[in-house]
């Protein structure tokens, strides 16, 4: 069983801030938050489009589509429709996009916590390591 | 409708088989108890009982997630506000099932990431823990005891409509019977029995509301535009079809509803006993599935009660529905009747039971945790309460809001409490969902701001309720049209209390001379993107 529980701990030995600073950090935070806010904007922007529609012009929204089925009724399930695309477009994004960046991420830290190292110690482990390879 | 049928239908609720009713919830309690008690047998540790030791797969939660959301209220109240209506009801769904979207792509997983058993462990991880603790406490507890109260009254009114039990006496003992279930349920199960019991009710609800919603689309050749046809053909309303656009609720004050949708859409993603339920699984990436499933099912269930709203307009009739006991919420359980008869009115029935008591656990167990471990835990023990200790007075808590919820639920019947469901989500969403996302979101955030919102968002939800159409000036309201003191002119006060919220975060912000830690700040944002420190270590 997983009870590995986050607790706000400054003894840690990473220190926090330059993991935050570090290129790997803001290229993750940059990718997630260019994904989910112009998303979230866009799906307010929608919802919100869609309300003042049925609380403003309710004859425009009983315009007949197809048979009895009117404007509103389309509109209505298209925002459920738009709700199970934008799920699936986040999944995939962050299936893709996010997971691997973030995993790469966990994976370091932890072996710096085992290691007891900052982040600078690491990367400097990491480049000898390289250089004693190449 | 026949003349016939209408007395019938009536009579059938009257005096429906309470005897079949009864003994399909009892089968219902039967199979639940045991799969509780079952589950109960593992829990050890204070995140066995909070939890569910993390052990639940994303689909699992996310069946359980539904089976939390989807309350009586969204499935009874809105298949009958379709019914007697129209368009408007499905207006309602359409907020509750957006709203997922503010969870999925904000929330879960960086909760998930920072998060051990409740809200106030991410809103205080990088901010002064006392104060921000005990004010996101009693924000959980404020909007916990507001969506009780709304359940334990709804069972007390489901008894008259599905029993045929109409004295106050029988309808207070069915009501204290949820409330001392529900209680055993979250005493002996935990997390990890009470989310059995939503993954059961979740899958019986949908299955139930499916499988209605196919046979009203086989007696109308699977075509949609029909039982609209015979809904507007039943519609008493001038002109008939004015069920099939906007306007007949909430026609006569657009704002209130605009306010009304703020909230729904911005509510569910503050809701505690909702974000208590991304804890239960062991990685971000099992919250994400389960908020992906949860909102598969909320949504396909939506669509399925704007079959039925329509469908029971057109097969029962409003007038019908309005008429019988129980009114509006009728809806859903005459449409079964008419479709299979006694029994299937029994299965539902008996499904709406499970309902309440799924979703009263769900928050009961969210309130216990919440005192236990924010108020007793942190603040009057700082901190050094053991697990056990902790747990302990969980399960008092338990008791204690069982009790309440009885009294409440007992208390206000024959009240018109309907307006509670709505301003728990507005309390979430003005005093909750702020300081949630300035903390995953804005470095700068501080301890102020967090205290200034979280207080100035529940405080003036509740007064604007208090000081509005719901309590006084109208026929309706609680206090009757006799006494007036509703200077707020809207039901719901989402349009002033959530945008103020979100300001007084940012001014508790900028005027605060506090410095917060840095170094936790940058420890939160690193570990709520990367799961670090949540999760099981990576596998080498």
């Amino acid at each position: 069983m997983n009870d590995a529980t986050p607790v706000s701990s400054s003894k840690s030995k990473i220190d926090y801030l330059e993991i935050e600073e570090s290129a790997q950090f803001l290229e993750l935070q940059s990718r997630h938050r260019r994904f989910v806010f112009p998303l979230t904007a866009f799906f307010l922007v929608w919802y919100f489009g869609f309300v003042l529609m049925a609380a403003y012009a309710p004859s425009v929204m009983a315009i007949p589509v197809f048979g009895l089925i009117n404007l509103g009724l389309v509109l209505g399930l298209a925002q459920v429709a738009t709700t199970f695309i934008i799920t699936m477009w986040y999944v995939s994004f962050a299936n893709r996009r996010l997971d691997p960046l973030s995993l790469a991420m966990r994976t370091k830290l932890e072996a710096m916590e085992r290691a007891g190292t900052t982040a600078s110690e690491q990367s400097e482990i990491d480049r000898r390591a390289g250089l004693a390879k190449s | 409708m026949s003349a016939p049928l209408i007395q019938m239908a009536v009579d059938a609720t009257t005096e429906n088989n309470p005897v079949l009713n009864i003994s399909i919830f009892l089968a219902f309690v039967a199979v639940t108890m045991i799969v509780v008690i079952r589950a109960g047998r593992n829990n050890k540790s204070a995140a066995d009982y909070y939890t569910g030791g993390r052990s639940f797969t994303g689909t699992q939660n996310g069946f359980a997630i539904a089976g939390d959301y989807l309350s009586a209220a969204s499935f009874l109240g809105i298949v009958g506000a379709i019914a007697v209506n129209g368009y408007d009801g499905f207006l309602y769904s359409i907020g509750f099932l957006v709203a997922w979207l503010v969870a999925l792509l904000l929330v879960a997983e960086l909760m998930r990431n920072t998060g051990k058993f409740t809200m106030a462990d991410v809103l205080s991880f990088r901010l002064k823990q006392g104060p921000v603790r005990v004010a996101a406490a009693t924000t959980t507890l404020a909007v916990c005891f507001f969506y009780l109260l709304a359940q334990m009254a709804g069972a007390g009114g489901l008894v008259s409509l599905l029993l045929g039990i109409n004295d106050k006496l029988g309808q207070s003992i069915v009501v204290s019977v949820v409330g001392i279930l529900m209680i055993v349920y979250v005493l002996v199960g935990g997390m990890k029995g009470t989310t059995w019991v939503q993954i059961i009710k979740a899958f019986l609800l949908i299955i139930g509301a499916f499988g209605m919603t196919i046979w009203v689309l086989v007696l109308n050749g699977f075509n949609l535009s029909t039982v609209l046809a015979s809904a507007v053909e039943n519609s008493t309303h001038e002109p008939a079809a004015a069920i099939l656009a906007p306007g007949l609720a909430y026609g006569a004050n657009p704002l209130d509803f605009i306010s009304l949708a703020i909230a729904l859409v911005l509510g569910t993603a503050g809701l505690p006993h909702v974000l208590m339920r991304f804890y239960t699984v062991p990685t971000a990436k099992e919250a994400r599935k389960s908020v992906v499933w949860a909102i598969w099912l909320i949504g396909g269930f939506y669509v399925f009660t704007l079959v039925l709203g329509f469908g029971a307009a057109a097969l029962v009739g409003g007038e019908t529905i309005l008429a019988a006991p129980g009114g509006v919420n009728s809806a859903a359980p005459l449409l079964s009747l008419a479709l299979g008869g006694p029994i299937l009115l029994g299965f539902i029935s008996a499904i709406a039971f499970a309902t309440i008591l799924a979703v009263v656990a769900g928050i009961t167990i969210t309130a216990a945790t919440s005192f236990a471990h924010d108020i007793y835990a942190s603040v009057i023990k700082k901190g050094k309460a053991t697990p056990d200790a902790e747990v302990k007075v969980a399960r008092r808590t338990v008791i204690v809001i069982g009790i309440l919820a009885i009294a409440g639920g007992i208390g206000v019947q024959g009240q018109n409490i309907a307006f509670l469901v709505a301003l728990a989500f507005a309390v979430a969403a003005s005093a909750n969902l702020p300081t949630i996302l300035y903390s995953l979101f804005w470095k700068n955030f501080s301890t102020r701001g967090a205290v200034w919102s979280m207080y100035g968002g529940l405080a003036s939800a509740v007064l604007l309720i208090i000081f509005s159409p719901v309590f006084s000036s109208e026929p309706t309201s609680m206090f009757g049209e006799g006494v007036d003191f509703a200077i707020f002119p809207l039901k719901n006060p989402g349009i002033i209390s959530i945008p103020l919220g979100f300001f007084l975060g940012w001014l508790g912000t900028v005027t605060s001379s506090r410095r917060e830690d840095p170094h936790l700040a940058a420890e939160m944002a690193v570990r709520s993107l990367t799961g670090h420190g949540a999760e099981k270590a990576v596998e080498h």
